[in-house]
């Protein structure tokens, strides 16, 4: 099952790295939204950095929804879905391939650019390593939550707009724990707790969800 | 290993038959109705003309009668369409989804109706219409859920999918309301000092409480009844081909 689960991985980032447009438009999307806050907000640092942990989520959550309903759209398509589902594994097998591969491409960039945007929105520097392990370990829950709503809108018209309304409420306890932790660091107060209840998340959706994803997929 | 040999009771498999449904469901009807008309006419009444104004909010508090009900059927709605959708998963039952299908208008609307009534009772009480309250913010993200619930049966034309895809999508959500519930809860402890609470006394006389343990009842018989109705259209919808339906006295006209 190992194998199977690399097959797809590799064929997957295969596939991805001679599209990179794919992986690159969810990332100046990110950007560009954070780069909205100051136009819209305001520049001044003082009003900034108290908003910046939020910010960052609000737009790392937002890039990850634009980049879910590749998912499975296009092995659909081409039918590949089917065969994958016929094979001689579970479906949560499949879709913990999917979601890894998901998350190599959208959730692991956002955390290697949020230093970039972490300064852009003066969030104090000693913050920084809580921004991106509260990223590192809620961004792969996104994925997970994202694969259920992926699932389901696979091959339903509209698509894209209906897999926003279907997953934004379950991401809720996310950015709220992954924003607190963040704001905690700020103050200088302790993060482990935070980051214990963004694992427990983490590991509840790993419970959870590929399950349900796979059962969305064979409907 | 010995298999477990347990089983539902008879009238559980008979229930998933649009057929036998069809029948109870126009039986058990009028029962509903007429316990609709009882409990809420009598609670409303007694509940606004009757019970003793708050010594704190005057007559605002009245409003609880609509508000609390809908409160609670907000979140007991979402659980039996989660139940209905799980039991028309495992015995794939069409009855059970299309159980499912008929909660979700039924709750968004209720959980419509406790956001509204609540801005309305908010605005005197607390001053505001809307506070980032732990509550308030849940109910809205509940309220949300249904949307995508809704959104999802509407986009997927085929019943018997839709009916699948929902159930699964309300099954995650039930198993996701009380982590959001709590994430919220805390969430509002830790950003907003206590400035606002409900100002009632912890305890109610009896004389407020029992007009609103009727309404609560009667709202509950209303969601029966509702569910039954809808769901008798949907069987009527989808089962006009077959020869039970064609044969059955409702379609004649006798």
């Amino acid at each position: 099952m190992m194998a199977f689960v690399m097959a797809i991985v590799k064929r997957d980032l295969l596939l991805i790295l001679r599209q990179p447009a794919d992986i690159l438009n969810p990332l100046v999307f990110f950007i560009l939204v954070v780069a909205l806050f100051p136009l819209g907000v305001s520049p001044e640092a003082s009003i900034l950095a108290p908003t910046a942990a939020g910010i960052v989520w609000v737009a790392a959550m937002l890039a990850t929804l634009l980049s879910l309903e590749l998912m499975f759209k296009l092995d659909h398509e081409d039918g590949s879905l089917e065969q994958l589902l016929l094979a001689p594994y579970p479906g949560w097998s499949l879709v913990l391939a999917k979601v890894l591969v998901h998350w190599l491409i959208s959730g692991l960039p956002l955390v290697l650019l949020s230093p970039l945007i972490a300064s852009m929105l003066f969030l104090p520097l000693h913050a920084l390593p809580t921004l991106m392990l509260s990223l590192l370990i809620g961004t792969p829950t996104l994925s997970l939550f994202g694969a259920i709503g992926a699932a389901l809108v696979t091959g339903v018209r509209g698509g894209g707009m209906l897999l926003t309304i279907l997953i934004l409420p379950l991401y809720v306890p996310v950015i709220i724990f992954g924003a607190a932790s963040v704001a905690a660091a700020v103050q200088g107060m302790p993060i482990d707790g935070y980051m214990a209840i963004l694992g427990a998340m983490l590991v509840f959706a790993l419970m959870i969800t590929p399950w349900a994803s796979s059962a969305a997929l064979k409907l | 290993m010995s298999a477990i040999n347990w089983r539902m009771p008879r009238w559980f498999y008979q229930m998933g038959s649009p057929k036998w449904f069809y029948e109870w469901a126009g039986r058990l009807q009028p029962w509903f109705a007429g316990s609709v008309f009882i409990l809420l006419l009598w609670g409303m009444i007694w509940g606004l003309a009757f019970a003793p104004a708050d010594y704190q909010q005057g007559n605002s508090f009245r409003i609880m009668y609509v508000h609390v009900p809908a409160a609670i059927l907000s979140q007991s709605v979402f659980m039996a369409m989660a139940m209905a959708g799980a039991i028309g998963l495992i015995w794939k039952m069409k009855v059970a989804f299309m159980v499912a299908r008929s909660c979700v208008a039924i709750g968004a609307s209720f959980t419509a109706i406790a956001l509204l009534t609540g801005a309305i009772w908010g605005k005197p009480t607390w001053g505001a219409f809307w506070v980032w309250d732990a509550r308030l913010t849940s109910t809205l993200v509940l309220l949300f859920l249904y949307a995508g619930v809704m959104a999802l049966n509407q986009a997927i034309s085929e019943r018997q999918t839709a009916g699948k895809a929902s159930a699964i999508l309300a099954i995650v959500g039930s198993i996701n309301i009380p982590v959001i519930k709590y994430s919220v809860e805390w969430w509002n402890t830790l950003h907003q000092s206590s400035s606002f609470s409900f100002t009632e006394k912890p305890s109610m006389p009896a004389e407020m409480y029992l007009p609103l343990l009727l309404t609560v009842l009667g709202c509950y018989c209303f969601f029966s009844l509702l569910v039954l109705m809808r769901t008798r259209t949907q069987i009527l919808q989808t089962q006009s081909q077959t020869s039970w339906l064609a044969a059955h006295r409702d379609i004649r006209g006798e």
